[in-house]
């Protein structure tokens, strides 16, 4: 295979997953492909499966039925395969899921120095560029307790990016914030779309949709009721779920 | 003065009551508050003076005063004092590194231990062994936490060093204390012969460094993903934990030598130390598996997120929170363990209670003396209780920095 054909190659593909939580079915039969440099945004209710289908992506949930390919390593229970995943992956949490005993630094540092094997000078380093990019390098040696939200939530960004990841996943990253301070979380999530990084974002941020996305997918029920460009979304649904649910959210 | 006042965006916070108002406020507020303070505190004036009274007057303190040597180290023979000096020589020479690092948290036990050695060297009675000397040397260990302090100030002597180091003199004093066969260089003291604080604080020092790692082990185990491990944890724990301490020291000490094969036989107070320790290991896994489950799945998510392994998301993440969130009742169980060394003498163990008992036994004119022995045993392992739970709340208050 040619370099110039394995870049047509979608880095995520996702055919047919399904996933069951005991008896009831999560994930109905989701079929995905998200190409390098993609922004992608899901959305839909709660409880439609979005989240989940998210973190099957780095096999924080298993999926039980369906094939998922990450950069070319199909998820499967291969403990080797789902480690290199989870290094080309960055993930970021509604609740940002700082590690509280541990600096701003070291939250940044420590992956790169236990996951990549880099020496601490050089994860230090390139950590402190990356806290510059999120705007919060004055804050690298206090604990995320003594940081806001909005800060915090950055922290977690730059935690993902010293990993320098191929794809980043975005778990609902402004939905734990208070409203002013949602504006700083987007901001470095535009700056980041537009320097080319592959995303996945699950939000109900429709101006960030409207901005950056490529692509959008509503999610309801288990399944994709719809999908297209945020134009076509926005402009012309199809689905009457779609714009119940649009209605909705933009009447907020 | 006025500036202040006529400005209203400045306000100071109120004054603090005085000493008068403090009083009416807390103490008289009513007819009956002060009524029960009156009473009260003639109760306590009461009570201080007749114990004053009785120490200095009806006591008789000569089963305290004169065996200071035996309460310390039991039948140690007396020729081979030299390596508990040592011993507690090099102890001070840590405490004194330790202080400098740690200084809160150490603040406590550094007064201990220069405490005991001015007791010691001010002993009030004349015991032979203490010679003008030997008390000169007790006092210069003053010096020696000093230049401990002062040497720690160089930037190579590391926390993570002096951690080793404690790890390292802890095995090394166990040698000098009881000797080594290896080329006949020290003579065996045979652990019989160990008697008093010495054993009392072998016990809890050994009982506590093995049943953290031991405890802390079968915590992750109690919660691991594979059922035996499981299992075998959780039978463990609940085995252990439905037992008095007494009856499985009893076990160790009685019932294991009958299923050893022949030709190895357990030291006594080694076989009481594993009885504590697997006791206290027990209770330690408990108390660590609530602060395990305290740890939020979130972080575990994050880790594996960004690749950690299994190990690393229990060493660098889990763990250390765990850890940190059950510091009190860890402690706690630290302090129970300490004090629980005294049932080591119902299996013939001459820990610092039992050489009380029987320097009462020792002489008839002892009779009737126990008020002084116990209550004298009862203020030494006050003071060691005490150090602990001071220096844990310290420890809890360093490492509660960043809490969330």
């Amino acid at each position: 295979m040619s370099e110039q054909a394995a870049d047509q190659l979608p880095i995520i593909i996702a055919h047919d997953v399904h996933k069951w939580f005991g008896d009831f079915q999560a994930l109905k039969g989701i079929t995905m492909e998200v190409h390098k440099g993609e922004v992608v945004v899901i959305f839909g209710p709660s409880g439609s499966g979005k989240s989940t289908f998210i973190r099957t992506l780095n096999r924080l949930e298993e999926h039980h039925q369906g094939q998922i390919i990450v950069d070319g390593i199909e998820l499967s229970h291969d403990v080797r395969n789902i480690e290199k995943i989870r290094m080309e992956t960055g993930m970021v949490f509604q609740q940002f899921n700082l590690f509280p005993h541990l600096t701003v630094l070291s939250n940044v540092t420590l992956a790169p120095i236990w996951v990549r094997k880099w020496k601490k000078q050089d994860a230090e380093e390139l950590a402190m560029q990356i806290l510059e990019r999120v705007g919060i390098p004055e804050q690298a040696h206090k604990y995320p307790g003594q940081l806001s939200g909005g800060q915090q939530q950055r922290v977690a960004i730059a935690r993902a990016l010293a990993m320098q990841p191929k794809i980043m996943l975005f778990d609902e990253p402004t939905s734990a914030l208070d409203p002013e301070m949602i504006k700083e979380v987007l901001d470095v999530m535009i700056e980041l779309a537009q320097s080319g990084m592959t995303m996945v974002v699950v939000t109900h941020e429709m101006g960030f949709a409207r901005g950056v996305a490529d692509r959008m997918y509503f999610f309801d029920d288990g399944l994709i009721v719809e999908s297209g460009t945020p134009h076509d979304i926005f402009n012309n649904p199809q689905e009457d779920r779609t714009k119940l649910f649009l209605s909705q959210i933009i009447k907020q | 003065m006025t500036t202040v006042t006529e400005s209203p965006k400045i306000m100071r916070p109120p004054e603090p009551p005085g000493f008068k108002t403090w009083v009416r406020k807390n103490l008289f507020n009513s007819w009956f508050n002060g009524l029960l303070t009156i009473v009260l505190l003639v109760l306590i004036v009461w009570a201080v003076y007749s114990l004053v009274r009785w120490i200095f007057t009806a006591a008789d303190w000569e089963p305290v005063l004169k065996f200071p040597i035996l309460y310390l180290v039991g039948q140690y023979p007396r020729g081979q004092l030299w390596r508990v000096g040592l011993v507690l020589s090099i102890y001070s020479l840590l405490i004194g590194f330790s202080w400098r690092k740690w200084g809160g948290v150490m603040r406590v036990l550094v007064l201990t231990y220069a405490g005991f050695f001015v007791v010691l060297a001010f002993w009030p009675a004349n015991i032979p062994i203490l010679t003008t000397g030997i008390r000169a040397a007790l006092l210069a260990n003053l010096g020696i936490i000093a230049i401990g302090y002062l040497l720690s100030g160089f930037s190579k002597i590391t926390p993570r060093l002096i951690l080793i180091s404690w790890l390292f003199s802890l095995f090394l004093s166990l040698i000098l204390l009881r000797g080594t066969s290896f080329l006949g260089l020290l003579d065996i003291v045979p652990t019989n012969l160990w008697g008093g604080l010495f054993v009392t604080l072998f016990l809890a020092i050994g009982g506590i460094t093995l049943s953290f790692p031991f405890g802390v082990m079968l915590a992750l185990g109690r919660r691991s993903s594979l059922p035996i491990i499981r299992v075998i944890c959780t039978i463990f724990i609940e085995t252990i934990r439905g037992v008095p301490l007494i009856s499985i020291l009893f076990l160790f000490s009685l019932i294991l030598p009958l299923f050893l094969p022949t030709g190895i036989r357990l030291d006594r107070l080694i076989r009481a130390l594993f009885g504590m320790t697997i006791f206290s290991a027990a209770y330690t896994a408990e108390n660590v598996r609530g602060g395990l489950a305290a740890v939020p799945y979130g972080q575990t998510e994050a880790a594996k997120a960004l690749g950690h392994s299994n190990f690393q998301i229990i060493a660098l993440i889990v763990l250390p929170q765990a850890l940190r969130a059950v510091i009190p009742p860890i402690v706690g169980q630290f302090i129970s363990l300490f004090k629980d060394t005294t049932l080591a003498s119902g299996v013939a163990v001459l820990e610092l209670l039992a050489v009380g008992r029987s320097v009462l036994n020792s002489e008839p004119a002892y009779i009737g003396l126990q008020m002084e022995v116990y209550g004298f045993i009862a203020v030494v392992f006050w003071i060691l209780s005490y150090m602990m739970s001071h220096a844990s709340r310290r420890l809890e208050s360093v490492l509660g920095v960043g809490e969330r």
